[in-house]
């Protein structure tokens, strides 16, 4: 028996396309994609004052057909870094935001659940052929 | 619902006119770690009587439910009194559908769905008014999560001191190893809140919470 495949959409959004934005613009410009069931891989990560924006604008938005996000992140272990690229690494946040480290952001009628440790993600898709 | 923020604002601006003002301690989390549980064992046993009503459904707390003036003591006998807030749980995805397979009917499910979300709003809205706050882990799955990640990382960010109570340490598959693991750097506190198993424990740490709040 062959199983019906549908399609899964990644988007990838580059720090250039939304660091200038303010973070309510980035935040609609995010759940824009999301709910067109695509998967969002966004360089760098949001803010933390961002992160609970995004939820709440998450919670304002549910409806029968949009049931919420699973949301991700990884990002580079600063211990782990020399010195030199510490300061490289705080340098750039100041200037350029945090574009370090990767940012996944997922329709919960797609993505069920997004396993996560500092390095590494592991998504878990709901049955696409539904 | 009114008179519960009439009593809690008047009681607010009646201190400021009085002296210091009450110690907000707030119960955070994602839902279904048993914040309410917590709140009704600290609740009963500081001043006899339960906060809210708790279930196995997750969202069973959809408002902000504040019990004002506990006062808890230290080994010592030193007194300390708080209003303890207790919130709903914080989620990324809430579907209607979910609360059907308790029985609920549709549009009870979807009113609790809208509710629920309100209540997650209301959750994060609050986090500015914390002076303290204990974030609530149910220690039998992985901690490990972007709301543990966003909910603690938004309390640095404020600056509110932070203890982790590892709840449901009466489950065998509890484990507090992995919340000490994802959460180094904060004191971790392993409890069952509903056998209280611990909480003096718990007690302890909330009583050094709060003097540090006192000190800032």
């Amino acid at each position: 028996m062959t199983k019906a495949l549908k399609e899964l959409a990644i988007q990838y959004i580059p720090h250039t396309e939304v660091g200038s934005l303010s973070s309510e613009d980035r935040i609609a410009k995010l759940l824009e994609y999301v709910k067109e069931n695509k998967i969002v891989l966004l360089e760098g990560q949001l803010k933390k004052n961002e992160e609970t924006k995004l939820i709440m604008e998450t919670m304002k938005q549910i409806s029968k057909r949009f049931k919420g996000i699973e949301l991700a992140t990884i990002h580079p272990q600063i211990e782990d870094m020399s010195i030199v690229a510490r300061v490289r690494n705080t340098i750039g946040k100041v200037i350029l935001g945090k574009k370090d480290g990767l940012t996944v952001i997922g329709p919960a009628t797609i993505v069920e659940q997004i396993k996560q440790d500092p390095k590494s993600l592991q998504v878990f898709s709901l049955n696409l052929s539904n | 619902m009114a008179s519960v923020f009439h009593s809690f604002f008047g009681k607010i601006f009646g201190n400021i006119f009085k002296k210091k003002k009450q110690i907000k301690l707030g119960l955070y989390g994602p839902p279904n770690g048993g914040k309410t549980t917590l709140a009704n064992r600290i609740s009963m046993d500081w001043i006899g009587e339960e906060m809210g009503s708790a279930s196995n459904m997750a969202h069973e707390t959809r408002e902000i439910q504040i019990k004002e003036q506990i006062k808890i003591q230290n080994k010592k006998g030193k007194e300390i009194s708080f209003n303890l807030v207790d919130t709903p749980g914080i989620a990324t995805k809430i579907d209607y559908e979910e609360f059907l397979k308790f029985g609920m009917k549709e549009t009870e499910a979807k009113s609790r769905s809208k509710e629920a979300t309100k209540g997650v709003i209301d959750a994060i809205r609050w986090l500015d008014d914390m002076d303290a706050v204990v974030v609530v882990l149910d220690a039998t799955i992985d901690p490990y999560t972007q709301v543990n990640i966003t909910i603690i990382g938004n309390l640095v960010a404020r600056d509110t001191p932070v203890v982790i109570v590892a709840n449901k340490m009466d489950l065998k598959r509890s484990d507090i190893k992995r919340i000490e693991s994802a959460f180094p750097q904060y004191k971790v506190v392993a409890i069952s809140a509903k056998s209280g198993k611990n909480i003096d424990k718990l007690y302890d740490a909330v009583f050094e919470l709060i003097e540090t709040t006192g000190k800032k």
